[in-house]
């Protein structure tokens, strides 16, 4: 069985949106769009978005933490969204686990996005049917694209790549390797909806070096040793090439 | 969750359309029983099937403007083994037909003798349409319900309380009609169906608060930290990532002010249950239609506030992640 899904590092993401207006790029001009907007020059302006980047503090100042969290349809594995869809047009794709909507069958009953506790799906006001995240299904597959450009068009504009695509399913992809060893996680794990977007945890970048682990006490061998030792004021040649 | 007029008047109107049609159907059960005069089934029964399918139609005609594609609607059929909605899609318009043929039946005194049992009860035609309305009209009790009632994270609606709101307030609604109706085709039963309204009217109350107070002491499952996934206890938006409205902002949040939100929870207790009980009980003996047809009214206008609070009350999990511009 194969997942597609997304890895989203929170420890890399500089919140620049890049992936929201890229991906508003893509997909209005795409086969999910057009995603209209309204008044977009005027007082209360309103549009379609698949995917946002929100901004969190974490702590009390002045210890506090941002961090930017980008947030679109998470393709869950046991989506609340689907089977309430009355007329079928809401589906998860056995081949790749990709959930999309079938616009030409969406009667725009809202249901399903009153079942996805994300808020991930958006009623287009204009073509009056679902839309949400479609991991960009009609760019993944699209062979005349070059292979490296057949990815998710967020992921590609990532410049820190912050956002991995891959099948999470498969235990040797790159993605499933980062979700075991970065401590990947899901959101809302309380409601069993099992997202296939994944989180990777902010991680600590300092490190602490103590003056024993540069030089060893001991070193039964001798093998360290450096005749004569320069004494602490002395140059060394690090010093004279380190430009 | 944002009330949206269309679902207010949707669940509304077709709760009085079955609660009438119960009504009805239990004025003929009691009557083959001889416990209440039996009535003329060309005027009272004819008529008042009509009634409940106008309410019903009304109803009907309310949830299309709730859909971006009323011209599809057909499709919302379809998947009837997962959704609740597919499920009330198909069961309204039975019942509306079975209704229909009960009515009619009634209407032109078409009422053959199909079988009896054990040679006492006899069963004719009308008996048996409205035995399956009767089935139909709680099936559709359920499904209206469960359509809320089966969202588990909406945690002021998934409570079993929900189908016996629905069902009950329902009910309540129908028999009230019912009685301004009889009082209106000047028939005995008036009392009768007061009586019952008062009945189900208090039984609605009973349960009707019962959810409040649950509702009051839900603690929500959803947190920031599981909504982001960082474990902290100070977590704050900052932004929301967009100053714009969106979707997320109109569909998931009531909008009103916090002093509006409250006095509509007291409101409509009042108008819903206690002033009809007062009103039915008063002008039991009586049968003035005026003061029926005000108990309906402002019951029915209570029901209205009733079901925008249901819906203004649910707190939807998206919205952790939408509290600051
Ligand atoms: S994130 Fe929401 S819309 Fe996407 S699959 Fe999960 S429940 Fe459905
Ligand atoms: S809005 Fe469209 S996709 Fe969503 S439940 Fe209704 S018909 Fe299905």
């Amino acid at each position: 069985m194969k997942q597609l899904a997304l890895v989203i590092d929170l420890n890399v993401c500089v919140g620049c949106h890049a992936c929201v207006t890229s991906c508003k790029e893509w997909n209005t001009s795409g086969t999910a769009g057009s995603m209209s907007d309204f008044n977009p020059y005027e007082e209360d302006p309103t549009g379609t978005f698949f995917n946002r980047v929100q901004t969190f503090e974490i702590g009390e100042y002045p210890n506090t933490e941002t961090v930017h969290f980008p947030k679109s349809c998470l393709h869950c594995e046991e989506p609340p969204c689907v089977p309430v869809c009355p007329t079928g047009a809401s589906y998860k794709r056995k081949e790749d686990g990709i959930v999309l909507v079938d616009y030409d069958k969406c009667i725009g009953c809202k249901y399903c996005s009153w079942a996805c506790p994300y808020g991930a799906r958006e009623l287009d006001e204009e073509q009056k049917v679902m839309k949400k995240c479609t991991l960009c299904v009609d760019r993944i597959y699209d062979e005349t694209l070059p292979e490296a450009e057949r990815k998710p068009a967020c992921v590609l504009a990532c410049p820190t790549s912050a956002r991995l695509f891959g099948d999470v399913k498969d235990p040797d992809s790159p993605v499933s390797e980062t979700i075991r060893e970065n401590g990947g996680y899901q959101l809302m794990p309380e409601w069993g909806t099992k997202p296939a977007n994944h989180y990777l945890p902010r991680r600590k970048i300092k490190m602490t070096i103590h003056k024993d682990e540069l030089t060893r006490v001991d070193n039964p061998l001798n093998k360290e040793r450096q005749l004569p030792m320069p004494g602490d004021d002395e140059q060394t040649l690090d010093d004279i090439m380190s430009w | 969750m944002h009330p949206a007029f269309s679902v207010i008047f949707l669940t509304t109107l077709i709760g009085a359309g079955q609660g009438l049609f119960l009504a009805l159907y239990t004025g003929q059960l009691y009557s083959v029983f001889n416990l209440v005069p039996g009535q003329d089934s060309h005027t009272f029964y004819g008529y008042g099937s009509l009634l409940a399918l106008i309410f019903l139609a009304m109803g009907l005609l309310a949830s299309f403007f709730h859909l971006g594609h009323p011209e599809r609607a057909w499709r919302s059929a379809a998947m009837w083994r997962t959704s609740w909605l597919s499920r009330e899609v198909i069961v309204l318009p039975s019942f509306m037909g079975m209704t229909f043929l009960y009515g009619l039946t009634h209407y032109l005194g078409f009422n053959p003798v199909l079988f009896t049992i054990s040679d006492v009860f006899v069963v004719n035609l009308t008996l048996l349409l409205g035995f399956l309305a009767t089935g139909l009209a709680f099936l559709l009790f359920l499904c209206t319900a469960m359509i809320y009632a089966c969202v588990k994270f909406l945690q002021e609606w998934a409570t079993p309380l929900t189908v016996l709101n629905y069902t009950l307030l329902g009910a309540a609604s129908g028999f009230t009609l019912a009685t301004v109706f009889a009082s209106y085709a000047g028939i005995q039963l008036v009392s009768f169906y007061a009586g019952w309204a008062i009945i189900l009217t208090s039984l609605a109350f009973i349960s009707r608060i019962a959810s409040l107070i649950r509702n009051s002491l839900i603690k929500p499952k959803s947190t920031m930290t599981s909504a982001i996934g960082i474990r902290h206890t100070k977590i704050q938006q900052k932004s929301r990532g967009f100053m714009a409205g969106s979707f997320n902002t109109r569909e998931y949040f009531h909008n009103a002010s916090a002093v509006l939100f409250r006095s509509i929870k007291w409101i409509f207790p009042i108008l819903v249950f206690v002033l009809p009980i007062m009103i039915l009980s008063s002008s039991t003996g009586t049968s003035s239609f005026a003061l029926f047809a005000l108990a309906f009214i402002i019951q029915y206008t209570g029901l209205l506030a009733e079901r925008w609070f249901f819906f203004a009350q649910a707190n939807h999990p998206q919205n952790l992640y939408y509290q600051t511009i």
